[in-house]
């Protein structure tokens, strides 16, 4: 056993990293993530920076092909009006990047945020977040848009995805408070609260990074809800309006057509759908990320930890009482032994 | 040959006492886990015969519970078997689950841990009873049933023919296991195989079970294989011992010998590390560095080599096998070096591991002159009992905490100790909450923390600091420790610069490396990330520590460089510790004053030495009794008392004392006495310069 050494006197150590430095070097050695990325900026620079050198714009209706398949003038085909849906489909791309790389996060964030309040605080915060939270449900969104559409028929696009977040937040919601209601109890909660942490500094500290895995999911899940659900409020007269479009009013065009004139269907979806891929690859390398266990994330010049004891061996036996088992020891063949010296 | 079983009436042939009956050779066991295959169990003969008891000690991660559940063919379909295991003269390797299914519950009883767990919640005992007997027996319900009970009263369950209907979560965890037992003895097995069967259990409770597997053996002659981690129990139940390290047995013998003269150094060195109840003065232990070994890719040689004070070059390149320390004899060893060891000119065990030395306690001044670091007066903390969905009504209070009195010195560790439900725990977090509807007062360094504000009571929680129980659950698994570390630091204000270089220094202060800071818990064993939960609770250089069972979820060879660093903080900045335990050999080592506590009382209080060499107290006589001593041949001549029935519940306490329902004085008082008992509750008497012990007919008795 090693006698407490006073460390004055030793040179600095090089810092160490925190823990958002840890998160990103372990996102960055993922390299779907990184895909994930590329694909982002990828559709985000075909998005802005290709329309201004196409021939046509996405309002020119080109009456010499009307409803064509894909071809060398109109890559991507036309619609029955004679738009080149590539060219549509771009300025659909922008819109809905925009909607859903947005609205996705914020959705998750709304959830997050009032699930874990309700669950931490338990008490009257919990009742009345909850009573709020089952009224959302309940009352159709359309019923509620009726009603505030007038308020908002002139908002910019901002508003609308605020309002779109606002109607997607309440089923996840509801399953970030059960989560935060067992992690609450933890040890490291309750260590944290007798240090005097302030609680919403432990729920966004130790709480939420802990639900991490499923809200990074719901916000990947989330984008492509919402470019889809978009259209919804469209119909209601705000958000994207004719003759704009999104991917999603070009989706729901699209639809009825698509044994006939399929391209006007495949298409848009495609964009969608590679939306969706490549924030799906971003948000498995931030699980990873933040998942301390994660093997995509792990460092590949270090070995790997060993589990000596392996988990099958565990699942066969009836569960034992945590609270006097001798703890197994997970350690890994690279981590020191039991009281090194300084 | 026949066995007469009166009692079971089941009628089965059965080897005589002292034949095998269970035979395992050359048994291995491996996983496909992540990193490779797991080689869990690597070679493990042992043979059982009939009528005795013969243990598997090993810490975990050994393979001793995998080893258990081979024989009983309960391994995941996973898992590759090799070997044989022979039940009589029948192989039970290979053969299917639904021949097993015959075999367990018939001829192989078992006994888990977990009660709770292993009976089914939305049965009745009795359901479950009946159920294990006709599976195997051509019974009729009604006889059945009438055996169930005769096997209730067996396992001492009292009034049967009421209990037999209850339901497991209407059991205590006492009451659980004794099912358990009755139902493994049900169909009159040749070999119980019980598995940490006590170890959920507090000590007269782990007292009362032992006595009651003792018993069933008695009666159904069956061979146990006990797995347990807890040398004390091995000590007194065990006829022979397998120790286990790292998928092999490591020395094997009978009781007597292994714990008399052990020849293998990781035997030694477990013995020697384990706190006991009878060590008079306070040295400190001796741990085992290092730890297991990865049983993914073991290094050559033995796998204790790199733990092992007296390995030799031989010890790192080839794996020594089990041999008989003297030729013939029953007494094996797995060591290159164990000729020498305690041979004239050899290598003396004693002093094998090096002890670290004693830490120096500032002398200073005497214990009435240091200043008060907690003072808690009359703590009463009780819980309405409610019922009712919409509209709650109060049926009852649960008085968890009733009237504590205790303070704790500067520079001294109070050890709070009782079993589970005696309201430590409910103490403990009253002080901690600073904050909170409670009666009575809690003043920390002299503050009364009712009368602080918010401000105050932050201010506070620089000075009072805890170390929680189960190192898995008290760290954050997200952050990593350097951040978990910085936590405290920044919450009272303290910027980067500075936390960047406090970090390290803790980490080095609990003997870890400033490199660990960048690693997230789960990269670290049990014992290590214990440190990592004392080094956040020092940042902030406290006054007071709440240590809450600290080293209870730690192997014993860890805990013991635990409580070593625990010592040696506590020397070297002048710490107070409350010490919440269960665990009494553990308090004799480490607390300076100890106080037991039963259902929401302080019953006897004062100087550790004092109160465990003169225990006044019925309660604290039992509790010290019940607790096994690794020594078997002490095991033997000790007259234990055994605690009647379960702690009654904290909603509904005895009148008069409390401890009168299960005490043993006050079943042999003459009524004219024992009626002040009923009716007047004890009050602390003071019995010497630091005792006191809140019983109407205190008088000490050794019981060690």
């Amino acid at each position: 056993m090693t006698t407490p050494a006073s460390a004055t006197g030793t040179a600095a150590p090089p810092r160490s990293r925190s823990r958002g430095a840890l998160v990103l070097v372990r996102f960055a050695r993922n390299r779907l993530a990184l895909v994930g990325i590329a694909l982002v900026v990828a559709l985000v620079l075909l998005a802005y920076a290709v329309p201004p050198f196409l021939h046509w714009t996405y309002h020119d209706n080109d009456f010499a092909s009307l409803d064509t398949g894909p071809g060398a003038a109109h890559w991507f085909g036309t619609t029955h009006s004679g738009q080149d849906l590539f060219a549509l489909t771009l300025r659909g791309l922008q819109k809905s990047l925009v909607v859903g790389l947005v609205g996705g996060p914020l959705t998750t964030l709304i959830a997050a945020v009032v699930g874990a309040s309700a669950g931490y605080f338990g008490g009257w915060t919990d009742r009345v977040l909850m009573w709020f939270l089952d009224l959302m449900l309940v009352i159709p969104a359309f019923l509620l848009l009726a009603v505030l559409s007038p308020a908002f028929q002139h908002g910019t696009w901002l508003f609308f995805v605020i309002l779109l977040a606002a109607f997607g937040w309440m089923i996840t919601g509801r399953v970030v408070r059960s989560m935060t209601q067992t992690l609450r109890e933890r040890e490291y909660v309750l260590a944290a609260r007798y240090m005097g942490v302030h609680p919403l500094v432990v729920i966004f500290r130790h709480i939420l990074p802990n639900a991490a895995s499923i809200l990074i999911i719901d916000a990947t899940v989330q984008v492509g809800a919402i470019v889809l659900g978009e259209t919804s409020l469209s119909y209601f007269g705000f958000g994207i309006q004719a003759p704009d479009v999104s991917l999603g009013t070009l989706i729901a065009a699209g639809t009825p057509d698509a044994n006939t004139s399929p391209w006007l269907f495949f298409f848009p979806a495609a964009f969608l759908v590679l939306i969706g891929l490549s924030v799906a690859f971003i948000g498995d390398g931030l699980r990873d990320a933040f998942d301390p266990t994660a093997r995509g994330a792990k460092s590949r010049r270090r070995a790997r930890p060993a589990v000596p004891r392996s988990r099958h061996a565990r699942t066969a036996r009836t569960a034992r009482n945590p609270r006097r088992k001798p703890t197994a020891a997970v350690v890994p063949a690279a981590a020191t032994q039991e009281g090194v010296t300084p | 040959m026949t066995h007469p079983t009166a009692v079971l009436g089941v009628p089965t042939s059965r080897p005589a006492a002292g034949s095998p009956v269970l035979t395992v050779s050359d048994l291995r066991v491996s996983f496909p886990g992540e990193a490779g295959r797991v080689h869990a169990v690597r070679g493990v003969d042992f043979t059982l015969h009939a009528g005795e008891t013969l243990a598997v000690v090993g810490e975990s991660g050994s393979g001793k519970s995998v080893t258990a559940t081979a024989v009983l063919g309960l391994l995941p379909d996973d898992a590759e078997v090799s070997g044989s295991v022979r039940l009589g003269d029948r192989e039970l390797l290979g053969l299917s689950d639904r021949r097993m299914s015959a075999i367990r519950g018939r001829d192989i009883g078992m006994v888990f841990q977990d009660p709770l767990s292993a009976l089914t919640p939305v049965f009745s005992v009795g359901t479950q009873l009946v159920e294990a007997l006709r599976i195997h027996q051509d019974l009729t319900a009604a006889q059945a049933r009438e055996r169930a009970l005769e096997l209730l009263d067996l396992v001492g369950i009292p009034d049967p023919r009421r209990r037999v209907d209850a339901f497991p979560h209407e059991f205590s965890g006492g009451m659980r296991q004794r099912a358990m037992i009755a139902m493994a003895i049900a169909n009159d097995p040749e070999v119980i195989i019980a598995d940490e069967p006590t170890t959920a259990l507090d000590v007269t409770i782990q007292a009362q079970v032992l006595e009651v597997l003792r018993k069933a053996q008695e009666v159904t002659g069956a061979a146990i294989l006990m797995i347990t981690h807890d040398l004390g129990v091995v000590a007194g139940m065990a006829d022979r011992v397998v120790v286990m390290y790292a998928g092999k047995p490591v020395e094997t013998g009978t009781a007597d010998e292994l714990f008399a003269t052990p020849r293998m150094p990781y035997t030694i060195g477990l013995l020697g590390s384990v706190p006991r109840l009878d060590a008079g003065d306070r040295t400190a232990l001796t741990p085992i560095e290092g730890t297991p070994p990865s049983m993914v890719d073991l290094p050559a040689g033995c796998p204790f080599a790199a733990r092992c004070p007296v390995a030799v070059d031989r010890c790192r390149t080839e794996e020594p096998a089990l041999r008989a320390v003297t030729t013939g004899a029953a007494h094996a060893t797995a060591c290159h070096r164990a000729q020498e060891i305690d041979a004239p000119g050899g290598i003396p065990s004693p002093g094998m591991f090096p002890t670290p030395a004693s830490p120096r306690r500032p002398g200073g001044l005497p214990r009435a002159e240091r200043p008060e670091v907690l003072r808690v007066t009359n703590l009463t903390k009780h819980f309405p009992l409610l019922r009712g969905s919409v509209f709650k009504h109060r049926v009852g209070t649960v008085r968890a905490v009733d009237g504590v009195d205790f303070d704790i010195r500067e520079g001294e560790t109070l050890a709070l100790v009782g079993e589970s439900g005696c309201g430590k725990t409910t103490t403990m977090l009253q002080i901690l909450d600073l904050a909170g509807r409670r009666a009575g007062s809690v003043a920390v360094l002299g503050k009364d923390v009712g009368r602080l504000d918010g401000r105050g009571r932050r201010e506070l929680r620089r000075d009072l600091q805890v170390v929680f129980q189960d190192p898995m659950a008290s760290l954050d698994s997200r952050m990593p420790v350097g951040d978990i570390l910085a936590e405290p630091l920044r919450t009272h204000g303290w910027d980067r610069a500075r936390i960047a270089g406090r970090v390290p220094e803790l980490l080095r202060l609990v003997g870890l490396l400033p490199e660990h800071a960048e690693r997230y818990p789960a990269e670290f064993s049990g014992g290590q990330r214990q440190r990592i939960g004392i080094a956040r609770a020092l940042a902030l250089d406290p006054k007071l520590i709440v240590l809450d069972e600290p080293v209870s979820a730690l192997d014993v060879s860890i805990q013991a460089g635990v409580i070593n660093l625990l010592d040696e903080l506590q020397a070297e900045l002048g710490l107070s510790y409350l010490f919440i335990a269960h665990d009494l050999s553990v308090i004799r080592h480490i607390a300076d004053r100890v106080a037991v506590m039963y259902l929401g009382r302080i019953v006897e209080a004062g100087d550790v030495e004092d109160v465990f060499a003169r225990p006044a107290h019925p309660y604290t006589q039992a509790l010290l009794s019940a607790v096994p001593l690794p020594d078997p041949r002490k095991e033997r001549q000790r007259r234990r008392i055994i605690l009647q029935g379960d702690l009654p519940s904290p909603a509904d306490t005895p009148s008069g004392c409390r401890f009168r329902t299960r005490c043993p004085k006050y079943r042999d008082l003459a009524p004219a006495e024992s009626g002040r008992c009923d009716t007047e509750d004890p009050a602390a008497g003071v019995l010497g310069e630091d005792h006191s012990a809140a019983c109407h007919f205190a008088a000490a008795l050794e019981v060690l």
